[in-house]
């Protein structure tokens, strides 16, 4: 079973990473390095991908005949994907004790951030036997 | 050289061929994990030559010394990296006659791997990737397709099936059959979990993917070859295609989901239906009735109703009611709950149901729910039924599951 395992932040969140000590940076950078490996070690890897930070984000809906009207105004409150991994393990447990490994990479201080990683199951394709 | 005008027969050819090929190597060389790796090799060479340059007089011995070669050069690679001083005396090494390879070759091998292949210190992803490669002699591309992950990923997952394998000590021998007996439904469970995988797969995405479901028939065929009194396997066979026999009436033309009692029975597999009826007969005369026999039992009534509405319910209810006492289970409750409702009434499916809230085990799946909404919609508590439909929608992990059970709760709430 394939879980998408997501990192998310504020605006401020993502200006305040921008300011990180080059030694948070290198210790984050590291970590994340090794992180992937242990994925792909385990045999569990699917994806992973880092976004473009908020300043870059827009909302786009289509106007009258379709064409895109993009609105990059959005209010602190909201949240924004900074990246994602997408695993296949055997149980949710799993997936869960892959998301607390993610969730020790070190933050500003340098230390473990403890930040929250949304674990949620990515469905798929067909249904089962029922048997 | 004889002609391979098209890939498919090769394929084939391939596929039959690599079990043995990995017997005669692993018995060979005694290193099962490293010669599962050379067979391999050896699959992707003849993928790559004998489109080009025909197929060899002897296609096996062929494989065999690629793969011996690949072994061989192993070893001498291991050694140079150990020792420099002794790459000399390691060249001088003469590989193995293939006439005495093939000499020492046992029917017996692709049973062998089939039970070393799903031990039982694998995890079933494990295993299952590790039967596909080992004994259904698919590429780890192919593999790695079926289960939509990287083939890196896979790759990785049965090298590392392989690392527990070795890890454990399993000899590279025929199980006594007092083992047999013990790990057979160990094999027999990932048999039957290919097979789900690729049978429960949407036609859409099967078009893409390699089929599992018919890899599973092909590998459970072989098996019961191997084992021909074993009526579990002859049990599972006919399960498989009692219930391959449906497949294509089971979905739409927008790949949604057509329930048993609304599909068009004009279009089940009766060639299937037939072979997997007298498959079963002939396994219910051996007398130990097992899950395998008893679910393909289920199946055969089904399949053998005309319309829904002439389904012998009271057989299929007796027959959940033996599979309970032989194979309890959340899974086995539920279903035996649907027959019962059918039976006796909604009512008495509810109660079941009732006695599954509390068991860890299913009390959070959406089958629990779907189930007791489907029979809350058969007692005309509507309201009720359309809440636990929503509830079961939310908790799939499957996308047509999750549209059908939509379906059913919009379907309701417009009355």
């Amino acid at each position: 079973m394939k879980y998408i395992l997501m990192m998310n932040g504020k605006k401020s969140d993502f200006e305040g990473y921008a300011r990180w000590s080059k030694e948070a940076l290198q210790a984050n950078v590291a970590f994340m390095r090794t992180f992937s490996k242990e994925l792909k070690d385990a045999g569990v890897f699917v994806s992973t991908e880092g976004l473009g930070w908020p300043s870059e984000a827009k909302v786009v809906r289509a106007g009258k005949d379709g064409e895109p009207i993009t609105d990059g105004v959005f209010p602190e409150s909201k949240e924004f994907l900074a990246g994602y991994w997408i695993i296949d393990v055997e149980s949710p447990d799993q997936a869960y004790k892959i998301a607390a490994r993610a969730s020790q990479a070190p933050g500003a201080g340098g230390k473990a951030a403890n930040m929250p990683i949304e674990v949620r199951p990515v469905l798929c394709g067909h249904a089962d036997l029922g048997l | 050289m004889a002609d391979h005008p098209n890939d498919a027969p090769l394929e084939h050819l391939l596929r039959e061929l690599a079990p043995q090929v990995l017997g005669a190597v692993a018995r060979r060389f005694h290193d099962f994990a490293a010669a599962e790796d050379a067979v391999q090799e050896a699959m992707i060479a003849a993928f790559t030559q004998w489109p080009r340059e025909g197929v060899p007089e002897n296609p096996r011995g062929w494989l065999i010394q690629v793969a011996c070669r690949r072994m061989t050069d192993q070893i001498r690679s291991d050694i140079a990296r150990r020792d420099r001083e002794t790459t000399v005396a390691a060249e001088t090494e003469t590989l193995t006659p293939l006439s005495e390879i093939e000499a020492d070759m046992d029917p017996d091998d692709t049973l062998i791997l089939l039970f070393m292949c799903c031990h039982p210190a694998l995890t079933p992803s494990s295993a299952i990737a590790l039967t596909l490669r080992a004994v259904g002699g698919l590429t780890t591309a192919e593999i790695a397709n079926a289960f939509l992950v990287p083939e890196a990923t896979m790759a990785q997952r049965i090298s590392r099936a392989k690392q527990t394998i070795k890890t454990s000590g399993a000899p590279f021998r025929l199980p006594s059959s007092q083992e047999r007996t013990g790990q057979l439904p160990a094999v027999l469970h990932v048999l039957y979990l290919i097979f789900s995988e690729g049978y429960s797969s949407s036609i859409g995405s099967r078009l893409q993917r390699f089929d599992l479901a018919r890899e599973a028939i092909r590998l459970t065929r072989n098996a019961k070859t191997l084992l021909p009194d074993n009526a579990e396997i002859a049990g599972l066979l006919a399960l498989m295609l009692l219930t391959d026999a449906r497949r294509a009436a089971r979905t739409g033309p927008d790949e949604e989901i057509i329930p048993l009692d609304k599909q068009d029975r004009s279009l089940w597999d009766r060639a299937e239906i037939s072979e997997g009826i007298e498959l079963l007969t002939a396994a219910l005369a051996h007398g130990s009735v097992g899950l395998y026999q008893l679910q393909a039992a289920i199946a055969a009534v089904h399949d053998e109703a005309k319309q829904a509405e002439e389904t012998d319910w009271p057989q299929i209810l007796a027959l959940y009611e033996l599979l309970k006492q032989v194979s309890p289970g959340p899974m086995v409750t539920l279903n035996h709950a649907i027959a019962a409702a059918m039976v006796h009434g909604p009512a008495k499916g509810l109660e079941l149901l009732r006695t599954l809230d509390s068991d860890p085990r299913v009390a959070g799946h959406y089958r629990l729910d779907a189930v007791r909404a489907h029979l809350l919609e058969k007692t005309g508590d509507h309201q009720a039924a359309i809440k636990h439909y929503r509830i079961a929608a939310a908790r799939t992990t499957s996308i047509p599951e999750r549209n059908y059970l939509m379906t059913q709760a919009a379907r309701l709430a417009v009355d």
